[in-house]
């Protein structure tokens, strides 16, 4: 009896799974996107993929992060359809920018932060670079107390690292063998918990735990970024390979539509693509836009 | 006639049985350990490229004290000596602790204790690393700035959270070879007028030595192969430490930052993919050294 | 000194230590739960997570958290419990069984971000899973195997040699003796150590990040057929769990509620733990009651 009841129940699972499989069969073929890359661009586009999911129920997009390096060689792989990153292709090493076609979704600015009990807000392009290089290691030389500077710098390689030191450090320069940190997260509990530290983190990430520097008395602001009065800013990208399926690129054109960068970029604290005045190449040279 | 020797000789059921038990076994053996042969190879191939393809030499990788990947300095030295102390300061401090609880659950306080005590200690392996690593920056890190001075990062912060971090596992697996020492030399070595402590440090001790090594050796390993919280706390400067409040790097911080940010098959992915081999080699190494030590104390 | 004199003097250094050190745990235990729970409420737990705005909840990330346990504890304790099975009863102790037995100490030693990327490698771009639950399974599987081999074969080896005896001597096979007697002696240990192991899955993050992806696409819970892309029991869709979820928020989370809903979430995920260690606790009793009856 037990036996019959046994096998009665088995059955039924493996017809409810054919049948199931077979109804799934049956269900009109999915697009698939697959977005890997960039985990500081993953909130804003997990945010636009919930709202395109909506207008195109029949696309199913996936974001993964793994850093934009990861995202690059997968989308130059052809593993994924888009690779995001904060970084140029051609300034990530082993990546072939010729294969791949860059779409700017996003601009994101960067800002200067210590802890909010030091006292400091200002620092000159100057102060920055000399800290950075480990010229200055207290905050003494720079007016601020007597207190050694602990830097924090962000990843090798990372987006956020390549622009800041496009910006400040002069050409052939290294910065300060410091304490490295790939998440803007963990760099600003850092700074909030330490006396001293100094760092670097997206506009996006930006609250009250930390206090903000101006740099040469340019206050970090959006409009400031838009005519490049703040110079610390730097693009998020998707590449794709050079033919992208259709899918990807509706996705792609509709986040880089005035409604998305108005509604959802700019809620994120990042910078609307279509607000800017200037813009800038792999080598950091900057021009009015026409 | 014919018919009988048929049945006699033909394999019996339970012999079926066995042929079945028996291959499931194997089989499943063989799955595990193709399974662990395909990941050394994997990490082999992956860990020599830099030493094949790149031109980097091993000895210059083992030795170097610079370790800047987009210079092409490649000197895995520094995380190799933190990698190193930090576990090892964590598994000597978390060793008599975790022995000191086992025994005071199992030979000292009553059964009921154990039992109330058990899924709690299981309820801490389960705690995500990041926790432990959240609760090291805002809470150890802050405190030991305040004691030694300094910016608080660095080994020591890594020891406490790693310490804290690995004692359940340590404790929940000595406890177990605690349980698993028969009875009889418990009432034996009382039956010889042996006191509670003489009883536990001549008899239980030796005799659970082995199980109390395996749980010293998993807690190491899963020290030295903690990367989210260590990476939190240790400061992530890859210099050789001067002192146990020197902000520094292990391995697995540097290859956990590096590797969303390099690009598969370029000299700098291939460089991390090289300190996961050296993380596997030295757990290995280690992990030898501890068997081959339990052996001879057994002879 | 007299022995008795050094054994009260020892039991009250033992006791007294070990007292410290539990008061240390149990303090970082209440802290992490004082700290979560006055943020977990209903909505909390039934909302989906929000991507820059606050009041985000964590129902998908819980859901694939116990999905996830249960998927890789299907993979990983019948495999842990043949070779457990294997090691205590077949295995002669030759050097090949020691080179088995070392194999698999060295799967423990493997750091949990080169399991992740080896599983990301293999699993997710050369099997063609992509992000799946179904990687991180078997990811959390090579994580697992140890483990859960070692604590099986210690609970089989611990069943005293007399009752195989027993067994072999009514003319049983080995095999009938092992999954008749020994098995049914030996389940509080393996349920102990499957429980500890489930311990480390739900808590693990590393090798996630890489396998099962740190999102969840939007998934219908009303959709039962393990097929459908959108199912929520699709062993093939990518899942956030808890533990990832944790750390996500805290490294590049952008709503201004992170430090809450971390915390939240860790002192949820605790709870959960608590809950599936003593459900499994419970049903082990009963099916031991059920074997030796």
């Amino acid at each position: 009896m037990k036996r019959i009841i046994t096998m009665a129940v088995i059955a039924v699972i493996i017809v409810s799974l054919g049948v199931g499989f077979a109804a799934a069969k049956k269900q009109p073929p999915r697009e698939k996107v697959t977005i890997v890359g960039s985990t500081a661009l993953q909130p804003l586009s997990e945010a636009v993929v919930k709202n395109y999911q909506k207008l195109e129920p029949q696309t199913s997009i996936t974001v993964q992060g793994g850093g934009s390096g990861t995202g690059l060689s997968q989308v130059q792989a052809g593993a994924v359809n888009v690779g995001s990153s904060d970084v140029f292709a051609d300034q990530q090493d082993g990546i072939d920018e010729k294969k791949l076609t860059d779409h700017i979704v996003a601009v994101s600015g960067i800002v200067p932060i210590v802890n909010s009990r030091l006292g400091v807000d200002n620092l000159s392009l100057k102060q920055l670079r000399q800290i950075y290089t480990g010229e200055v290691t207290n905050w003494k030389q720079v007016g601020g107390p007597n207190l050694p500077i602990t830097v924090i710098n962000r990843a090798t390689g990372s987006g956020t690292r390549v622009a800041f030191e496009q910006v400040v450090l002069k050409n052939g320069e290294h910065s300060v063998n410091a304490q490295e940190q790939d998440s803007n997260g963990t760099v600003k509990e850092i700074v909030r918990n330490t006396p001293g530290a100094i760092s670097y983190i997206s506009f996006a990430y930006l609250n009250k735990s930390v206090q903000p520097l101006k740099v040469d008395g340019v206050t970090p602001t959006a409009k400031n970024i838009t005519t490049n009065k703040w110079q610390l800013w730097s693009y998020e990208h998707m590449y794709t390979q050079k033919k992208p399926t259709k899918a990807t690129q509706e996705f792609i054109n509709y986040m880089q539509t005035k409604e998305v960068q108005q509604k959802l970029v700019e809620k994120a604290n990042y910078i609307n693509i279509h607000d800017m005045k200037v813009q800038r190449t792999v080598n950091g040279k900057t021009s009015v836009k026409e | 006639m014919e018919d009988l020797k048929k049945r006699l000789t033909q394999p019996s059921i339970e012999s079926k049985q066995e042929w079945f038990g028996k291959l499931i076994s194997y089989l499943a053996m063989i799955l595990i350990g193709g399974l662990v042969g395909i990941i050394l190879i994997f990490l082999t191939l992956k860990g020599i490229a830099l030493f094949k393809d790149n031109g980097v030499g091993v000895w210059h990788f083992l030795s170097g004290t610079d370790w800047q990947p987009s210079h092409h300095h490649y000197g895995a030295l520094p995380m190799i000596v933190t990698s190193f102390s930090v576990t090892v300061l964590s598994g000597i401090i978390a060793l008599p602790l975790a022995l000191i609880v086992a025994i005071a659950i199992t030979e000292m306080l009553p059964e009921r204790v154990y039992q109330y005590l058990q899924p709690l200690i299981e309820l801490l392996v389960g705690i995500p690393s990041v926790v432990y690593g959240y609760l090291g920056l805002t809470i150890i890190v802050p405190y030991l700035r305040q004691v030694f001075g300094g910016t608080g990062f660095g080994i020591l912060a890594a020891t406490c959270v790693l310490f804290l971090m690995i004692l359940p596992t340590m404790t929940s697996m000595t406890i177990d070879s605690f349980r698993a020492v028969p009875q009889k030399y418990r009432q034996a070595s009382i039956g010889l007028g042996a006191t509670r402590w003489q009883t536990i440090s001549r008899v239980i001790i030796p005799s659970a030595k082995n199980g109390v090594l395996t749980a010293m050796v998993f807690g190491m390993a899963r020290a030295f192969g903690e990367a989210l919280a260590v990476q939190m706390v240790i400061g992530n400067t890859t210099v050789i430490p001067k002192g146990l409040m020197e902000s520094s790097a292990t391995l697995t911080s540097v290859l956990t930052t590096g590797i969303g940010n390099t690009v598969m098959g370029t000299a700098s992915n291939n460089a991390l993919w090289s300190l996961a081999l050296i993380l596997l080699v030295m757990s290995l190494a280690f992990n030898l050294l501890m068997r081959l030590s339990s052996k001879k104390g057994a002879r | 000194m007299r022995p008795e004199r050094v054994d009260r003097l020892a039991t009250v250094i033992v006791l007294s230590l070990a007292g410290i050190v539990g008061m240390v745990v149990f303090s970082l235990l209440i802290y992490i739960l004082a700290m979560g729970i006055p943020h977990i409420n209903w909505h909390f737990l039934t909302a989906e997570a929000e991507s820059f705005s606050a009041g985000g909840g964590i129902r998908d990330q819980l859901f694939n958290s116990l999905y996830l346990v249960v998927l890789t504890l299907i993979v990983s304790v019948p495999l842990a419990l043949c070779a457990a099975i294997y090691l205590s009863e077949y295995a002669p102790a030759n050097r090949w069984t020691q080179g088995l037995r070392l194999a698999i100490e060295v799967l423990s030693s493997l750091p949990s971000v080169v399991v992740g990327l080896f599983g990301y490698l293999v699993f997710v771009l050369q099997f063609g899973f992509d992000f799946s639950l179904l990687a991180g399974a078997l990811a959390l599987t090579i994580l697992n195997l140890p483990i859960l081999t070692r604590s099986c074969e210690d609970a089989l080896r611990q069943v005293p040699y007399l009752q195989r005896q027993a067994g072999l001597g009514l003319g049983m096979s080995k095999w009938r003796v092992t999954t008749k007697i020994v098995l049914p002696a030996a389940l509080p240990g393996i349920i102990t150590g499957t429980i500890l192991s489930a311990g480390r899955i739900f808590g693990e993050a590393a090798a996630l990040i890489y396998t099962a992806g740190q999102s969840s696409p939007a998934i219908n819970y009303a959709d039962w057929n393990p097929f459908s892309p959108t199912s929520f029991l699709n062993p093939l869709r990518p899942a956030e769990t808890l533990a990832v979820h944790i750390w996500k928020v805290n490294s590049e989370g952008l709503v201004p509620d992170a430090r809450a809903v971390s915390n939240g979430s860790a002192a949820v995920l605790i709870i959960t733990i608590l809950l599936f260690n003593l459900i499994a606790r419970y049903a082990g009793h009963r099916i031991k009651q059920h074997l030796t009856k």
